[in-house]
């Protein structure tokens, strides 16, 4: 048993007739995190919704810690410990922030883990008023502990900073590191924000037209060759 | 009292009655249509399934156990709830759960599993109306002044419906189970990315709907009587009160509810019954050409 928790091999991912991810493999270690990067339309979310299964795949498979997961229904991939942080944050607006974290918990479950409140004391706070009255980092930070509130082992975060100002993005950084110390979690977060990919990341990917044209530990980044291969 | 304020008094407590059966209806439909955005045109013939059930109940109590003869009112209830809510189970699994992603199609069949149940009604019951015969205890009544006759069934489908509706907002708002109705009406795919069994949800909360129809039936025995289209014509003032209501809003069905029965029963002893259905009708639009959103939305950032 290697101490690879998510791993992804030979995926396809089209959209009707048009390929979105060709033939795309990635190994996922216990506790890392990983920043996968990449301009907009080059398959990012496409790979995300594909692990979580909202969007199925032509070919190829995803296994979570030994077991085939592919093909599986989203739901029955949170049972089993994965857990998925949209773009665009995607509260229910009209249930309430600790309804939103409830609704995150395995079934039938309505105790909110005090820990969720710990690491985003806002949420406590806020936890009677609607989510679509929240400010869009407060709406992250829902989306995230609603994540959280499955007890998943490996986190999707689909480009958490967009439309979040600075202050708040340089923020949550520290907090994701820090939950990840605390409660053992494997991370894969998409991004385009190259100084957030670097505050958070142990390994950058780059992702273009569908392919892993890039790979590298943090140590070994070169920020200059990167921002190349990010820049239009 | 004076003859014209006992007058008053009694046509409000029909009009009570009206909107009792119409709550119990709109109730079903509010969370069918209202949450799941499914157009249940067949939605009237569960109703009708909870009258026959009750008809049914009765004339099985009458010949063969005298003894639940007085009581099979309230046995009847349960197992209307049960069939109604058991045939939506049949029904979303072979037809609604193939058509939540094009809700408009829903319109179309739907309406023709309502012309289905229909006929099916009248080859097995006969067309002609029949009625459940009620227990003694359910007549008469009450009349708390001499001019003023408050009938007994009308309290009881109140109350029953004042239970209901407690029962049902409690079970949308205090359980799990109505987080994650809520959640999954509100967005499908995203309810089931955190971990809720939708497709399960969705065959529960339709369930539900059906069932709280064939409540609506039961309680329809009580004032007045069965034929295969006595749930068709609820339909339309149903639809219209989640409308006007405000399709998502639970409160909003309540209110509109109240305000169209009233409306209807007060203005139909002053006038014909369909010039008392026009000025409810032009009352209704008027109000919605105002508020197209209906009497109660929600105002939260989407």
């Amino acid at each position: 048993m290697s101490d690879e928790l998510l791993s992804v091999k030979s995926i396809r991912v089209c959209y009707g007739q048009s390929e979105a991810i060709a033939n795309l493999s990635l190994a996922v270690a216990r506790g890392e995190i990983v920043a996968v990067m990449g301009l907009n339309g080059m398959g990012k979310t496409t790979l995300m919704k594909a692990l979580i299964g909202l969007l199925a795949v032509r070919s190829g498979s995803v296994m979570l810690d030994g077991k085939e997961i592919t093909g599986r229904e989203p739901f029955e991939r949170v049972a089993q410990g994965l857990a998925y942080v949209p773009q665009g944050r995607m509260v229910f607006p009209a249930l309430t922030v600790e309804e939103n974290i409830q609704a995150g918990l395995p079934p039938s479950q309505r105790e909110v883990p005090p820990e969720l409140y710990r690491f985003f004391p806002v949420l406590k706070e806020m936890r009677k008023r609607r989510a679509g009255n929240l400010s869009g980092g407060q709406q992250q930070q829902l989306v995230i502990a609603r994540a959280l509130a499955s007890k998943p082992r490996v986190l999707l975060l689909d480009e958490p900073t967009e439309g979040i100002q600075p202050s708040i993005i340089k923020e949550l950084a520290v907090q994701l590191k820090a939950i990840r110390t605390e409660v053992g979690l494997t991370i894969v977060v998409s991004e385009q924000v190259l100084s957030f990919a670097l505050s958070v990341a142990d390994r950058i990917l780059v992702l273009n037209r569908g392919a892993l044209v890039h790979e590298s530990p943090r140590s070994e980044v070169n920020e200059e060759s990167l921002g190349r291969l990010l820049s239009i | 009292m004076n003859i014209s304020a006992a007058i008053w008094a009694m046509q409000a407590f029909n009009g009570l009655s009206t909107f009792c059966v119409l709550l119990l209806m709109a109730l079903g439909l509010a969370i069918v249509f209202g949450q799941m955005g499914v157009i249940n045109m067949a939605h009237g013939e569960f109703l009708t399934i909870g009258a026959y059930t009750t008809y049914l109940l009765s004339q099985v109590s009458e010949r063969w156990l005298p003894a639940l003869a007085n009581w099979y009112f309230f046995v009847a209830i349960a197992l209307a709830f049960v069939l109604a809510g058991a045939l939506g189970l049949v029904v979303e699994h072979f037809m609604i759960r193939k058509l939540y992603k094009r809700p408009l199609d829903t319109l179309l069949a739907t309406w023709g599993l309502s012309l289905i149940m229909q006929q099916a009604f009248r080859s097995t019951f006969g067309a002609r109306e029949v009625s459940a015969k009620l227990p003694d205890w359910l007549m008469g009544s009450l009349k708390p002044t001499p001019t003023i006759d408050i009938p007994i069934n009308g309290l009881v489908v109140m109350g029953l419906t004042t239970i209901l509706t407690a029962g049902v907002l409690f079970a949308l708002f205090y359980t799990r189970f109505g987080i994650d109705v809520r959640a999954t009406m509100q967005n499908r795919a995203m309810a089931s990315a955190v971990g809720i069994n939708t497709a399960r949800i969705d065959r529960l909360a339709f369930g539900l709907g059906c069932g709280l129809a064939g409540v609506a039936g039961a309680a329809f025995t009580t004032i007045g009587s069965t034929g295969p289209t006595s749930g068709s014509l609820y339909i339309v003032d149903t639809f219209l009160v989640v409308v006007f209501g405000g399709a998502q809003s639970l409160f909003g069905t309540i209110a509109s509810a109240f305000t169209i029965a009233q409306t209807q029963a007060t203005t139909e002893f002053f006038m014909t019954g369909s010039m008392a259905k026009v000025l409810t009708l032009s009352l209704v639009i008027l109000i919605l050409m105002a508020r197209p959103q209906g009497l109660f939305a929600l105002k939260v950032r989407r």
